[in-house]
């Protein structure tokens, strides 16, 4: 299996007013086509940054970070922009739907944005996945008419909707109960199987990472460990008390 | 559909649906530009309506379309009066005919008419004064012989109304000398006392003129109720003027008729200047409270009104004779219940009107006082003496036949158009101090009665005091003949006066003018007239300078232009305000949404979906407010146009053309405003829509609070 990202020796130095904070100190990793990448680590480890970088949202200070075969900090913002638009999709936190058009317009606008000309193939693509996503029904719904986890299930069919070779997502169930965090997780992990489109998510959810194939480690801006977990279910004693509780669930 | 539409749809979707997701910014910025939108809907069109009405009112009444004067001119021409009021510096222009033939050849010309605008002061005369010049009249006729009834009771009639006027004049100088020490000279005073004395109006017939003299001489004097008024007048060609003017309209009398000379008052001015004044005290009151419902205890202009007529009787009372200051004490007694023997005191009470009892006084008067009055000083068919001074500063004066008054259509009550008067371009020239064929004539004449004659600066002293024989023996001849050089001069002015009625036509046309009206028949082409008129002046070496009405006109003709300055200021800063609200307000709304803007620049959105979507948010609340404004602006007018906007003062009705405005909408002024709200929502919308572009998809990545 290829590499899809590929990262060497890379830094990010964030500017507080005079202060360079360093974000990442020297990251090297290689996240193979097809894999179910989770990268873990505490609040201020430099997770969110590291992911900014593989999505293409943010260069790297120093040293390189190729995504797709291509070398970020070579690109202009246009070229990255495509890039973001054919190679990668985004699962957000907080879902990041854009409120005022519906369920089926959220998940068709990457293919409007690319310029998918064919109404009906876009149309198949959308129904495609929201059926694949259990939404069919609510397809005229707008999103503050859906719960959280019905809205997480359609930001990752708009993620996946323009067949991207990576999904990036940032703490995807984080603001999700258990039981919905869970259907999530096995969501993606059942898409990842069934398309082979890479996933890479952060946590700092040791219950969530136990869905993935991989876990990176990061503390301090560097990669502290590499767990491989070669069967989904072997994960590491799932520490059950380790789960927060979420408080208002969905 | 091709892709880019897919694009753009979804693009106009988010920013359609976001108008209504942000209702408080919506309706901030929507509001602001529908307000916008519907100034300026309203402001252009009644702008464009009072523009096009002063362009009836000016250019249908006086100035015509274009006003021509000499181009050497220190001055410029202003026909409404100079801002200084001071007299026009303005170079005539030689030859009318020479002009108004080079005139008419050019194209889009279609009438031209002679003009000259000044200023003289006329005496309104006094009412003793014009008493007894209807006595000597009368005199006249009775010591010619002519004894009829008719003429005997008009002279007993008119003797008894002097005489009235001397023992009020007596009774009033009585008093005065209790309030001033000084009282009246003793001449006056003695001449008073034997003008009221019954001996001196037994003694009348026996000789009249003696007794006649004495109250033209010592008594006319003393009531100094003449006013000296000012009038602006044009000359020019009055056939020529009536013809080209469409407004123009003669109300009493008739237009001065051709190669006369004569004087019409505009009817404003007549009414202003020369009606009694109580009477014209009475019709302002009224025509305040039937056109701009005003009362009387509300309106102290009204009120100042009402105290002008209360104490201004005395010009009524002079008016009277004897038996007429009976019959009218009994009226008013009646009227008044009361049984006060003082008519001024029944006046004064009569005159005190109030907004109960104004119109059954103003009834009153018309119908039972009015018709023993003489309403005017000046009557149609009078002659009127005109002293100006001229530009070089001698006094210059005519005596002209009124022939009557005229008004502009439609501008009736407008002190603008109703201030000039108009005279004959001949008198005009003569009072102007240019010299006419027969003044010079007639300095020819007087010049040659006394023996003068030119002497030119080589032989001066030689004429003067060289001892030749010749002018010895011409000075002893003369005497013999020009015993009094004086009875040419008399001769002549006889001869001028009578003469002074007529004039030769052709010189009217021939002589000097101030400027021309020209009156085209395309108004849409005044421009390129103008040109083309000074053009020809330059080929065919003639000193002329074109102006439009607006810059003939003056400070009025430039009212508009000032109107459309103010209006577009008005709009400017609204829409500089608006700017900065609007931008504001979307800055605000903007700042609110970088999540979702950072969320479609992370799934793909270039920078330019983001901008384009956001200025199209800012368009569709400008075209769709700026559509409701201007429709409410439309229906507004489309009611005003039926209705017309009222002129509550006299000087709006000028500038309305009428008693009211009329508006109307084009589609001109409609898409200017479009256009307008179009331009400001798209420059609003720039800078935040500039922040928008600029924010990082990082933005989406930051998890939320």
């Amino acid at each position: 299996m290829t590499s899809i990202v590929s990262i060497r020796e890379a830094t990010k130095d964030y500017h507080l007013g005079k202060v360079i904070v360093p974000a990442l100190r020297g990251i090297n990793l290689d996240v193979k086509e097809g894999e179910f990448l989770s990268i873990a680590g505490p609040s201020g480890s430099g997770k969110t940054t590291l992911l900014n970088l593989i999505g293409c949202v943010d260069t790297p200070t120093s040293g390189t970070v190729e995504v797709a075969g291509r070398d970020i900090s070579k690109l202009s913002e246009r070229q990255l922009t495509d890039l973001r638009l054919h190679t990668i999709g985004f699962i957000f936190q907080s879902f990041n739907l854009v409120n005022v058009l519906d369920v089926f317009r959220n998940v068709e606008l990457p293919l409007l944005l690319q310029r998918v000309s064919s109404a009906s193939e876009r149309r198949k693509r959308v129904e495609g996945l929201l059926a694949r996503v259990g939404l069919s029904q609510l397809m005229k719904h707008r999103p503050s008419e859906l719960s959280g986890g019905q809205r997480q299930r359609v930001a990752i069919a708009r993620a996946l909707v323009s067949r991207p070779r990576l999904v990036l997502a940032d703490e995807p169930t984080a603001n999700l109960d258990s039981v919905t965090g869970q259907n999530i997780l096995d969501l993606m992990r059942e898409l990842n199987q069934t398309e082979h489109t890479t996933f890479i998510f952060s946590t700092h959810d040791a219950r969530v990472m136990a869905y993935a194939s991989k876990v990176v480690r990061i503390a301090d801006g560097r990669v502290s460990g590499v767990e491989e977990l070669d069967e989904r279910g072997s994960a590491p004693d799932a520490k059950d008390h380790h789960y927060p509780k979420l408080s208002g669930e969905a | 559909m091709p892709a880019i539409f897919s694009t753009l749809f979804v693009i106009a979707e988010i920013a359609f649906r976001n108008l209504f997701a942000s209702k408080w910014k919506t309706l901030i910025v929507g509001g602001i530009i529908g307000f916008g939108a519907f100034l300026v809907v309203v402001g252009t069109s009644i702008v464009d309506g009072v523009d096009r009405a002063m362009r009836r009112s000016v250019t249908g009444s006086l100035s015509g379309h274009i006003q021509v004067y000499s181009s050497q001119s220190k001055g410029d021409l202003e026909l409404m009066g100079s801002m200084g009021g001071g007299p026009m510096d303005v170079e005539p222009l030689a030859s009318f005919e020479k002009v108004k033939e080079a005139l008419l050849s050019v194209p889009n010309v279609a009438a031209v008419v002679p003009m000259g605008v000044d200023t003289a002061i006329v005496s309104s005369g006094n009412t003793v004064d014009q008493a007894l010049s209807n006595l000597r009249t009368t005199i006249n006729a009775i010591e010619h012989g002519d004894t009829t009834a008719e003429l005997t009771r008009k002279y007993e009639a008119q003797k008894a109304h002097v005489r009235q006027m001397v023992s009020l004049l007596s009774h009033e100088m009585d008093n005065a000398k209790l309030v001033s020490e000084k009282g009246l000279q003793e001449d006056d005073a003695e001449a008073l006392k034997r003008a009221s004395s019954d001996e001196f109006w037994t003694s009348f017939d026996a000789d009249r003129y003696d007794h006649l003299e004495l109250l033209e001489n010592k008594i006319a004097s003393l009531a100094s109720d003449a006013d000296m008024l000012q009038l602006r007048y044009v000359g020019t060609d009055p056939q020529a003027f009536a013809k080209s003017f469409d407004r123009m309209e003669v109300v009493d009398g008739e237009l001065i008729p051709q190669g006369k000379r004569g004087f019409m008052f505009s009817k404003y001015m007549y009414e202003e200047m020369v009606k009694l004044k109580t009477a014209r005290g009475l019709d302002k009151i009224k025509q305040a409270m039937d056109d701009r419902k005003e009362r009387i205890d509300q309106t102290p202009e009204l009120k100042r009104i009402v105290r002008e007529n209360r104490t201004g009787v005395r010009e009524l009372i002079l008016q009277l004779d004897a038996l007429r200051t009976e019959g009218f004490r009994k009226k008013l007694q009646g009227l008044l219940h009361s049984d006060e023997a003082d008519l001024t005191k029944l006046l004064a009470r009569f005159f005190d009107t109030d907004d109960n009892n104004f119109r059954e006084r103003y009834d009153f008067f018309y119908r039972e006082l009015a018709p023993q009055l003489e309403l005017y000083r000046i009557r149609i068919g009078d002659s009127l003496m005109i002293k100006t001074f001229t530009k070089s500063g001698y006094v210059q004066s005519a005596n002209l036949k009124v022939y009557g008054t005229y008004h502009f259509k439609g501008l009736e009550r407008s002190p603008q158009a109703g201030a000039i008067n108009m005279m004959d371009m001949v008198s005009f020239r003569e009072l102007y101090g240019f010299m006419t064929t027969e003044r010079a004539q007639e300095i020819a004449a007087i010049r040659a009665a006394a023996g003068a004659k030119e002497v030119s600066r080589e032989n001066a002293e030689s004429e003067l005091f060289g001892a030749k024989p010749a002018t010895e023996e011409a000075a002893a001849a003369a005497p013999s003949e020009a015993v009094d050089p004086l009875a040419h001069l008399r001769g002549t002015r006889e001869q001028r006066e009578k003469s002074e009625a007529a004039f030769d036509p052709a010189e009217l046309q021939q002589g000097v003018v101030l400027s021309a009206a020209i009156l085209v028949e395309d108004e849409s082409r005044i421009a390129e007239t103008l040109h083309a008129i000074e053009a020809m002046g330059k080929e065919r070496n003639l000193p002329l300078k074109a102006i439009t009405w607006q810059q003939a006109s003056g400070l009025i003709g430039q009212f508009a232009t000032l109107m459309r300055a103010v209006l577009y200021a008005t709009v400017l800063i609204i829409f500089v305000v608006a700017l900065v609200v609007i931008n504001n307000a979307l800055v605000m709304a903007t700042l609110e949404r970088v999540r979702e803007f950072g969320t479609l620049r992370a799934v793909g959105a270039q920078r330019r979906f983001i901008l384009a979507m956001l200025v199209l948010e800012s368009v569709v609340i400008g075209v769709s407010s700026g559509a409701v404004g201007a429709l409410i602006g439309i229906s507004l007018l489309v009611w005003l146009g039926r209705v017309g906007i009222p002129a509550v003062t006299l000087e709006l009705s000028f500038f309305f053309s009428g008693p009211r405005l009329f508006p109307s909408v084009t589609p001109e002024q409609v898409m200017f405003s479009f256009v307008t709200v179009l331009i400001v929502s798209i420059i609003s919308s720039i800078y935040p829509a500039w922040l928008a572009m600029r924010v990082s998809p990082r933005e989406a990545m930051s998890a939320e609070d």
